[in-house]
């Protein structure tokens, strides 16, 4: 069955960037680009590449330098403050910090749109914030603070105030930026599952390329063209755009892995190695930091990796002894 | 959510007290000064009934009244001042009297005084008529509002909140110096009559330009109680405001015009105050641990006028001749109580 177009924000040969009296810069130029519903994409890009000056061009904040964006068909520019509010909400970098706020004040801050010239919220409006409350996983904080709040929370916090201004297109600039690990993972899974599941179109930036191939539907990828690729994520990894994104000298992107690695020009010893997979790829990655080069073929240093997971060993030929760590046996391999 | 709705009991509840509280002040703000009247006389004489006492009645009706209404309106209005700046500046320390709000006010009274002063000689607030407490209103409000104009358009291209407050404090320097120079050049007497005005006065208003003030200042309430969804969203800043639909350019001409109206015209006729305005809503903030705007415009303005009541009750050394200029008796007074918050209540830093 052929669905239809499931596009809900494009642009159209779009240049974004800042002009002043004397001259015009452009940022990122002949973007064509589609945001589609139920699906997170990401907009993965260097430092400094452009991303909120995009994100501020089709979020209707900066006034783009040439082309246009279109909302459902319509112009953005012609679209009022007011309307356009109700079809897209926003989470920018700053770091709100209203102390005295309560995590309920700040979440119905994004009834703003629909609620009265005095801002009081009807029943439908609280259970829409109980809602976007309780799909974020934030309701046992809703009578704290902001300011009690750790870094993640309060970007899930910021995250429920965007559902509650119930709006099919969400941006979010940077949203795990300050993020650990655990809590980058979980801001990403809560954007995808909203994204599915309440059939939102949710774009974020991001200059962490692990996060965005492991979590977006669609990857915009700033290329060194200053402009975009679009794409599935693993595709773009694939025809070899994602690695000439991010191209620089000594940085080279393990197909393998997924990750970008250093590289030197400088003559390495070759290691053979064997063994259990999991074992071989932390072996690997220690040895190539300590300069080895890991190769399939025969070579004057072999290791053989045997035991448990919990209990492994490693061989190694040429002196015939046998490791019980990484680390004993980098320092025999350097010693030689 | 049950919680919730016990914010919002704890919330009338606490209106409730401050409303007593300011009753109560505002009777003994009233029967305390130079000649002591009992607090029973006072609201007999407030409900229209005869007291033993003629003179008595004389004092509380033309005298004390009026100073004590003026008392909270200035309170009240120079506290949703300072609120609304706040707010829309997004800094602890913005307040009427620091972005230069007051010192433009006092540019524009300058100007009327010192300027209509060389042409008739004894010219003086206090003896103005009902069209001439206007004519301050307006100068005092018009000068607060080219000030602010002036500090809204170099905030079209700071972005940056502390430099902003850098700007604002230098505009009020030039504000002043200009004033200065003006006094430099004009005769002692409107000079002496100037300088009086500066250190503030709750007295100087008479019944009939009381009710101009009174006007003016319920109109700045309640235009910042409309204003209260709007602060609400600039909480988190412009761009935030912005995509939630609100425009912002407008918001600042209706804050800023609301703030030179509450400010300008307290500070044409009561000389100009300081401290109030910022103290005020941090100590509403500070009490309530709320940052909505619904309550804290009531709160800020029952909050104001408590605490000029009291400034006004100190700076008359009930029992003595004396009275203290109320400038001087507010920064006082209000200083040790904000330390004291501070100390006391951890929240006050990060307001945003």
């Amino acid at each position: 069955m052929m669905k239809e177009t499931r596009t809900i924000l494009s642009t159209t040969n779009l240049t974004v960037g800042y002009k002043d009296k004397k001259e015009t810069k452009p940022v990122l130029s002949n973007l064509n680009l589609n945001l589609e519903k139920g699906k997170l994409t990401c907009l993965l890009g260097t430092n400094g590449a452009g991303k909120s000056t995009l994100m501020r061009t089709i979020g209707g904040i900066q006034k783009p330098l040439e082309g246009e964006v279109f909302m459902q068909g319509k112009p953005i520019r012609s679209i009022d403050a007011k309307s356009l509010s109700k079809q897209l909400s926003l989470v920018l970098t700053d770091r709100i910090a209203p102390g005295n706020l309560t995590v309920y004040a700040l979440v119905s801050l994004g009834r703003f749109p629909y609620t009265s010239w005095l801002g009081t919220l009807s029943q439908k409006d609280k259970n829409i914030i109980f809602r976007a409350m309780e799909a974020t996983g934030i309701l046992e904080f809703a009578n704290k603070h902001i300011g009690e709040l750790s870094d993640g929370e309060r970007q899930k916090v910021m995250i429920a105030r965007t559902l509650a201004q119930d709006t099919e297109v969400i941006f979010l600039d940077e949203p795990t930026a300050h993020l650990d690990l655990p809590n980058r993972m979980e801001i990403f899974h809560l954007l995808r599952a909203l994204a599915v599941d309440s059939d939102k179109a949710i774009l974020l930036t991001t200059h962490e390329l692990d996060m965005a191939l492991a979590n977006a539907d669609h990857l915009w990828l700033i290329n060194q063209n200053k402009s975009i690729d679009s794409g599935l994520p693993e595709d773009l990894v694939l025809n070899g755009l994602l690695e000439e994104a991010f191209q620089r000298d000594q940085l080279q992107f393990d197909y393998e892995l997924g990750t970008f690695k250093r590289t030197s020009n400088q003559k390495k010893t070759k290691v053979k190695l064997e063994g259990d997979m999991i074992l071989k790829r932390w072996t690997r990655s220690a040895l190539e930091r300590a300069g080895y080069e890991i190769t399939p073929d025969s070579s004057d240093i072999e290791i053989k990796i045997s035991g448990s997971l919990k209990a492994p060993l490693w061989h190694l030929n040429y002196n015939d002894t046998t490791y019980k760590t990484i680390q004993e046996l980098l320092i025999q391999l350097n010693n030689q | 959510m049950n919680t919730i709705t016990q914010g919002k009991r704890l919330r009338a509840k606490s209106l409730t007290l401050l409303g007593l509280m300011l009753i109560v002040l505002f009777l003994l703000d009233i029967g305390l000064g130079s000649v002591r009247i009992p607090v029973s006389d006072v609201i007999k004489t407030l409900l229209g009934q005869q007291i033993d006492n003629s003179g008595w009645q004389g004092i509380i009706l033309k005298i004390r009244l009026p100073r004590a209404v003026t008392a909270i309106l200035a309170g009240a209005a120079l506290s949703l001042g300072g609120l609304q700046m706040q707010t829309l500046f997004r800094n602890p320390l913005a307040g009427p009297s620091v972005l230069g709000i007051t010192a433009g006010a006092s540019l524009g009274v300058a100007a009327v005084m010192l300027a209509a002063g060389t042409v008739t000689t004894t010219f003086s607030i206090r003896e103005l008529g009902v069209d001439g407490s206007w004519l301050i209103i307006i100068a005092s409000t018009l000068g607060a509002a080219m000030v602010l104009m002036l500090i809204l358009g170099i905030s079209f291209k700071i972005r940056d909140n502390v430099v902003m407050l850098i700007v604002g404090l230098m505009v009020a320097n030039i504000t002043i110096a200009v004033v200065s120079i003006w006094q430099f050049f004009s005769d002692p007497e409107q000079i002496q009559e100037y300088i009086l005005w500066t250190f503030g006065s709750l007295g100087g208003v008479t019944n009939e330009q009381l009710g101009a003030l009174a006007i003016i200042v319920l109109t700045g309430v309640i235009l910042t109680f409309f204003l209260s969804k709007t602060l609400n969203a600039l909480l988190l800043g412009e761009d935030y405001a912005q995509s939630m639909g609100l425009n912002v350019k407008w918001a600042r001409v209706g804050i800023i015009a609301t703030t030179s109206i509450l400010a300008g015209a307290i500070t044409g006729f009561c000389g100009p105050i300081g401290f109030v305005g910022i103290a005020v809503p941090h100590l509403s903030r500070s009490f309530l641990n709320t940052s909505d705007h619904r309550t804290l415009v009531p709160t800020c303005a029952l909050v104001g006028g408590i605490l000029m009541l009291v400034c006004d009750i100190i700076s008359q050394v009930p029992g003595s001749q004396t009275v203290l200029p109320i400038n001087a008796i507010t920064a006082l007074i209000g200083s040790p109580i904000v330390i004291w918050i501070i100390v006391k209540r951890k929240n006050l830093k990060a307001s945003f």
